[in-house]
């Protein structure tokens, strides 16, 4: 599914690299875990692979089912099945959730040659969905993340992941800012969207948000490269010990 | 020493060729004091203050620059609105054009020939509004536009209004220099909804006077557009009553050179003035310069304004905002509020604003905000990486910034033509 190789990314503004290396692959149906301290480069992976400006690649590649993901403009990686949900999701004043969430879905469709969702079809579906997700039509009327909590924000993506049915979902830190019953509800969304031709990238500080969304592969990162691989009792390990026994032993 | 008849030169120049309209006394007398008041005033210069970001010239020079006529097949605005339509061809009314002028709970008449009509409640209005609004600021191209008008229309409403009526204003002379005049008399408790469109000439001067009585309501909707080259300078003169409402929205795209100007006073308590307007300039199909310049006195106790403009301007497209709102000392209890916005699509265009309050009474409530901004990239990338296409995302945002003023249009139908437009615009300018 995701094939990421050798990727080394400075950022355009200053001479500085984030990225020095990362080796990376996600099958369909698997769930993988990134996990690494505080500006290890976890949060600019998910911003170049789904198209942010600002960052430059030096080397290495990326590639979606085969196809070369960073000469694509961000729009076309949506279309071609990269999902990104939002570590602080972005309010757009004046636009509604739900013209958003039509003109997104209506969008890629349109990329890729497939028919417009209807309206009448299009509001089915979306209040199916929201509804599991526990967003009310008051949300849905309003502008895009607007006046939303931070468990609402977080719902919000979900909800957006669920319309779009992308290939490939990364998830940034979706756990930062949630409690308990928040983080439930948004680990449900998510692993009600688990399916066998769908590969999912979370990244995460903490290990309780893979309690509730259990990773095939777990993943070290540190100073801009996967320093270790595991199964999902790596999670456990940093839990319990933190990040300095992992990094000591790979150095 | 300068010579005192120098500053009459321009104005001599301007007024050669116009001739008077009409021939009741009464209008002679009234065209005779604007012709008095402009000379005193002289034509606008550069250097006036209140002129200071937009150039009288081609306004004030005596023949019109040319205007090439913008071939489209776009469908009029308005189209879908049951109204009763008025048509001037480049200022001239065209009867042929027009619906037949009578609806129910508004009379309608021409100004020419009101003017020449001997006793017409119209001797009351006209030019009236427009002496009033002169200071303190003084506007002489209105002055002006009252000696001169060639025509109008003359709107007296009784009840409520059967339907809108309809201006349209069509270009087809590349050097027509229209000179219209409109006065819109709603009597208490009335109502009516008037709209404008179309270019209207190479160079267009249009004056209308608004006299809302008590419990009265006005709704004014218009676009203008289209021609590229076309010039125009407008100004709305208002009064409203006790408990009544004036509610003026106009959406402005395309246009080398638009100034209009909305002088309104509230003399009534507990009544309500919104102006509004939304400006869309792109320098890439020809110069734009827009200018809105609109000053609210609050004379009345307990009344609320609003002014709500917002442009959207690229490749070179200015914009300029001058408000103000002027609170007497003894308009208790005033809720007014003033907000201009400019969002730059690039670097090459600008904007700007003069926002002023001038408040006398102790118990009011006034805001402003002036703000230039770029489109937010943050919000950009958030919209692509969800799939919608840089173009649309750059439309969604648009409208977004866009949207407060468009609000403030009342009827549905009326909105969604105006937006209407506003898409039609933004498909044939993609940045």
């Amino acid at each position: 599914m995701l094939e990421i190789k050798n990727l080394h990314v400075s950022l355009e503004e200053e001479d500085k690299q984030i990225l020095k290396g990362v080796d990376l692959t996600v099958e369909a149906g698997k769930v993988h875990a990134i996990m690494g301290p505080n500006g290890s480069g976890k949060s600019t992976l998910s911003y170049v692979l789904s198209g942010r400006d600002g960052y430059e690649v030096t080397e290495g590649e990326a590639l979606l089912n085969g196809e070369d993901l960073l000469e694509m403009e961000p729009e076309e990686r949506a279309a071609a099945g990269v999902f990104l949900a939002f570590q602080y999701p972005v309010e757009i004043p004046g636009v509604g959730n739900m013209t958003f969430l039509r003109t997104a879905v209506n969008s890629q469709r349109k990329a890729r040659g497939e028919e417009e969702m209807s309206a009448a079809e299009f509001l089915k579906v979306v209040r199916e969905k929201a509804k599991t997700l526990k967003i009310d039509a008051d949300m849905l009327k309003r502008p895009v993340n607007v006046g939303f909590s931070g468990g609402e924000k977080k719902r919000n993506e979900i909800l957006q992941m669920a319309m779009l049915e992308p290939k490939m979902c990364i998830l940034d830190e979706t756990d930062s800012g949630l409690d308990v019953d928040a983080m439930k509800l948004v680990a449900e969304g998510v692993n009600a969207l688990r399916s066998p031709d769908r590969g999912f990238l979370v990244i995460t500080h903490y290990q309780r948000l893979l309690d509730h969304i259990k990773p095939d592969v777990v993943h070290i990162m540190a100073n801009g490269r996967i320093v270790k691989t595991g199964g999902p009792e790596l999670a456990l390990e940093v839990e319990q010990n933190g990040y300095a026994d992992i990094l000591a032993e790979v150095a | 020493m300068a010579n005192p008849a120098e500053k009459q030169d321009p104005l001599q120049a301007r007024v050669d060729g116009l001739s008077r309209t009409g021939g009741a006394a009464w209008a002679g007398a009234a065209q005779d004091q604007a012709m008095q008041r402009l000379a005193s005033m002289g034509m606008p210069k550069k250097r006036d203050e209140y002129w200071r970001y937009t150039d009288p010239t081609t306004l004030t020079q005596p023949a019109a620059p040319r205007a090439e006529l913008f071939q489209t097949d776009e469908v009029m605005p308005f189209s879908d609105v049951d109204r009763l339509k008025i048509v001037f061809v480049d200022g001239v009314f065209d009867a042929e054009a027009s619906d037949d002028l009578s609806l129910e709970g508004v009379e309608i008449e021409r100004l020419a020939d009101v003017l020449s009509t001997d006793i017409h409640w119209a001797k009351d209005l006209y030019g009236v509004l427009e002496e009033r609004g002169q200071t303190p600021v003084p506007r002489p191209l209105a002055a002006l536009n009252t000696a001169y008008a060639s025509d109008g229309v003359v709107i007296r409403a009784t009840a409520k209004a059967a339907k809108p009526i309809s201006l349209i204003y069509l270009h087809k002379s590349e050097t027509s220099d229209a000179v219209l005049h409109h006065l819109v008399k709603v009597e208490q408790g009335a109502s009516v909804t008037v709209l404008e469109n179309g270019p209207a000439a190479a160079r267009f001067s249009k004056v209308m006077e608004v006299e809302v009585a008590d419990g009265g309501a006005f709704h004014h909707v218009r676009t203008q557009g289209r021609d590229h080259k076309r010039r125009a300078n407008t100004h709305m003169f208002t009064r409203i009553g006790e408990g009544s409402v004036y509610k003026s929205f106009t959406l402005t795209v395309n246009g080398i050179l638009t100034r209009n100007e909305q002088v309104v006073e509230i003399t009534g308590d507990n009544a309500i003035a919104h102006i509004a307007g939304a400006a869309l300039g792109d320098g890439a199909t020809g110069a734009f310069h827009h200018d809105d310049t609109v000053f609210v006195t609050h004379d009345a106790v307990d009344c609320e304004s609003r002014q709500v403009f917002k442009k959207v301007l690229r490749n070179g497209a200015e914009g300029v905002f001058q408000g103000k709102i002027l609170v007497k000392p003894d308009a208790q209890k005033t809720d007014g509020y003033q907000l201009s916005q400019a969002l730059l699509l690039d670097e090459d265009s600008s904007f700007q604003a003069k926002p002023e309050l001038e408040i006398y009474a102790d118990d009011v409530q006034c805001s402003h905000g002036s703000t230039t901004g770029a489109i937010d990239e943050e919000a950009l990338f958030y919209l692509r990486s969800r799939g919608v296409s840089h173009g649309e995302a750059i439309d969604l945002l648009v409208l977004a910034f866009l949207a407060e003023a468009i609000d403030e249009i009342e009827d549905e139908t009326l909105r969604d033509d105006i937006l209407t437009r506003l898409q039609g615009w933004l498909d044939r300018h993609r940045g």
